[in-house]
């Protein structure tokens, strides 16, 4: 077990690697620092002086090792724009991205493996008919018009909730500032939590069913009914915990999906969070917020990749470690 | 031709309600694409034909509506019904050029991957591994936001980028499944050349999965372009795109002028919808273990 959770590790190290070189090779490449941080009207030794300043004289590849152990540090340099350091700027919005991704999750989570349930058990029924109908439109809305048609109806024309921003919020511990303790934090919450969760929610609705409509075929379970175990027993005991492998896989590479869409959610509501800040980096050129953004992001994955590649090996002992 | 309309699966697909209408609906999307130009009461891109005192005029049936601007226009007097016409031509140009390209790297990278295997195979999967929990979407973004010229051609390089990985794993999976097969051991003793057995005897297994892929893929991918588009990161302001008339209609949503949005909104979901449609039946008539409502219990 530990040996795979090394290999792992290692994999994950490679791939941080390979994406920080990517990172810095763009740096490089795509527009001129020296540019942008000493002005369009420097003279030719100002600019040289910056670019002593950076290390832009030396050689690539002790550019990059510079880069690297700065990255280790967590520097990764400043903004072009507001010329604070990059690493507190997305961790001061980071809480803010977290809050509504998880809130997005509990919802998809919970209602998409209740309905995907409830319609495997008796798919001709009309109703479930009417969901599964309704999760196809799910997943045929991309997450950008459910926000905006969120906006337009809920906000627009009937009045009832908050179309932007977080609302009141409450200081925590440290940067973390919540907005899940007031009312108004939480209604600014609904709308944004909804659109990033729609999509997710369809998603894993038609998974469960699936994998139930597969698993509830099997002879065990029509043992299990043999022998008068309650319905309660069989579904949620036989059945769901078989059908649910697949389901967490997928859950956890939906993560990647989950901070794209949540780029596109917080730039709707102009939700406070990382991916608006990716957003105003890419409209303004800050080339070291998006590459601190990537890395961030990019170590997030792969951390939480590895955590559902342990829990799955829990859960499923038919796998083990070789 | 009368032996495919007698065949089984066509019997299925017009007894299927869903099916029909999907491929109905993507039908009648695509002609309408096709013959924009003609069809189109406006070309709302040529500047000569645009007047910025019919901006933002409702639909015709609404108090200040006019003719011939049926749906209303926009905030630079382009009738929206003329533009969803247009922006469906990219959508489709998107979504064909996508699933084309990258079916065809994706199913050759799986195919010599799975066949040959060893250091390719653990490569390339690896590769795919990572790509796969970056998503399509996050990477597509990456990379538009650091390239800085805006376009068709762009997109649709930055999504084929990450989106030949589904391709290769499907057909990866096709080839590992059936390698051992005895058919594939009588073709090698009768001296088929490594290529004819993959082509000839490999490929034609894996072509029902891989239509199936490709429908789900043209959604998305579909998806993916209105999405980056309405980011600012696709096509640019002044080429059509459904994404973009969204984006355009924001700046108005508190002004009321729900056309803007709804009706480009709203061909943007028929069309997904369609294809959405087209890949489930395809996918549950491929598929024998889920058979579709039949009572399972």
């Amino acid at each position: 077990m530990y040996k795979c959770i090394i290999r792992r590790l290692a994999q994950g190290v490679v791939i941080v690697l390979v994406v920080s070189f990517i990172c810095f090779t763009i740096f490089q490449f795509f527009g001129d620092p020296v540019l942008t941080l000493a002005g369009r009207y420097a003279t030719q030794k100002q600019q040289e002086e910056v670019r002593i300043k950076l290390g832009l004289d030396k050689p690539f590849y002790i550019q990059y090792s510079v880069f690297l152990k700065n990255a280790l540090h967590g520097d990764f340099g400043l903004s072009y724009v507001t010329q604070t350091p990059v690493l507190g700027l997305i961790l001061e919005r980071l809480p803010a991205s977290i809050e509504l991704a998880i809130m997005a999750m509990i919802i998809s989570l919970t209602l998409g493996i209740t309905l995907g349930v409830l319609t495997s058990l008796n798919p001709n029924f009309l109703i479930n008919r009417v969901i599964m109908a309704a999760s196809l439109f799910g997943i045929s809305l991309p997450t950008f018009l459910i926000g905006i048609l969120f906006i337009l109806i809920f906000a627009v024309l009937l009045g009832l909730l908050p179309p932007f921003g977080r609302g009141e919020v409450i200081k925590m511990v440290g940067n973390w500032r919540t907005g899940l303790l007031t009312l108004d934090g939480l209604q600014h919450l609904i709308l944004p939590a909804f659109t990033l969760g729609v999509y997710q929610l369809a998603v894993l609705l038609r998974l469960t069913r699936g994998g139930m409509l597969e698993v509830l075929r099997e002879d065990y379970i029509r043992t299990a009914w043999a022998k008068g175990l309650p319905a309660r027993v069989v579904v949620f005991k036989h059945a769901l915990r078989n059908a649910l492998i697949p389901i967490v896989t997928i859950a956890g590479l939906q993560l990647g999906e989950l901070i794209a869409f949540s780029i596109v959610t917080e730039s709707i509501f102009q939700w406070p969070g990382a991916g608006n800040l990716l957003l105003t980096a890419v409209y303004e050129t800050d080339h070291p917020v998006i590459v601190a953004y990537v890395m961030i992001t990019s170590i997030i994955i792969l951390c939480v990749n590895l955590v559902v590649d342990i829990l799955y090996r829990f859960i499923n002992p038919k796998i083990r470690y070789d | 031709m009368i032996r495919i309309l007698r065949s089984r699966r066509f019997y299925h697909y017009i007894k299927d309600i869903s099916a029909v209408g999907g491929s109905l609906i993507l039908l009648i999307m695509l002609l309408c694409a096709i013959f924009a130009p003609i069809i189109a009461p406006q070309n709302p891109y040529d500047m000569r034909t645009l007047y910025l005192e019919d901006s933002l005029k409702p639909p015709i049936w609404m108090k200040g509506g006019e003719a011939p601007f049926l749906l209303g226009t926009d905030d630079q007097g382009r009738d929206i019904l003329s533009t969803i016409l247009y922006g469906c031509r990219t959508s489709f140009t998107v979504g064909f050029s996508v699933i084309i390209i990258a079916g065809m790297i994706g199913v050759t990278i799986g195919l010599l991957a799975g066949f040959y295997g060893g250091l390719l195979d653990t490569v390339t999967m690896r590769l795919a591994d990572a790509i796969f929990s970056f998503s399509t979407t996050l990477i597509a973004m990456l990379f538009l936001a650091i390239l800085k010229t805006r376009g068709i051609g762009p997109v649709i390089i930055a999504i084929i980028i990450t989106d030949w990985v589904r391709y290769a794993r499907i057909m990866r999976g096709s080839v590992l499944s059936v390698k051992e097969e005895d058919y594939i051991s009588a073709a090698q003793a009768v001296g088929a050349s490594d290529f004819r057995i993959m082509l000839k005897h490999i490929l034609p297994n894996a072509i029902p999965p891989i239509m199936v892929i490709a429908a789900v893929d043209f959604g998305a991918v579909v998806m993916l372009e209105a999405t980056l588009s309405f980011l600012g990161v696709g096509v640019p302001i002044n080429k059509p795109s459904l994404g973009m008339m969204i984006s355009i209609g924001k700046n108005y949503i508190y002004a009321g002028k729900w056309w803007l949005i709804v009706f480009p909104g709203a061909a943007l979901v028929l069309m997904v919808f369609g294809i959405n449609l087209l890949a489930d039946w395809l996918r549950e008539e491929i598929n024998p273990k889920i058979s579709k409502g039949k009572l399972v219990k």
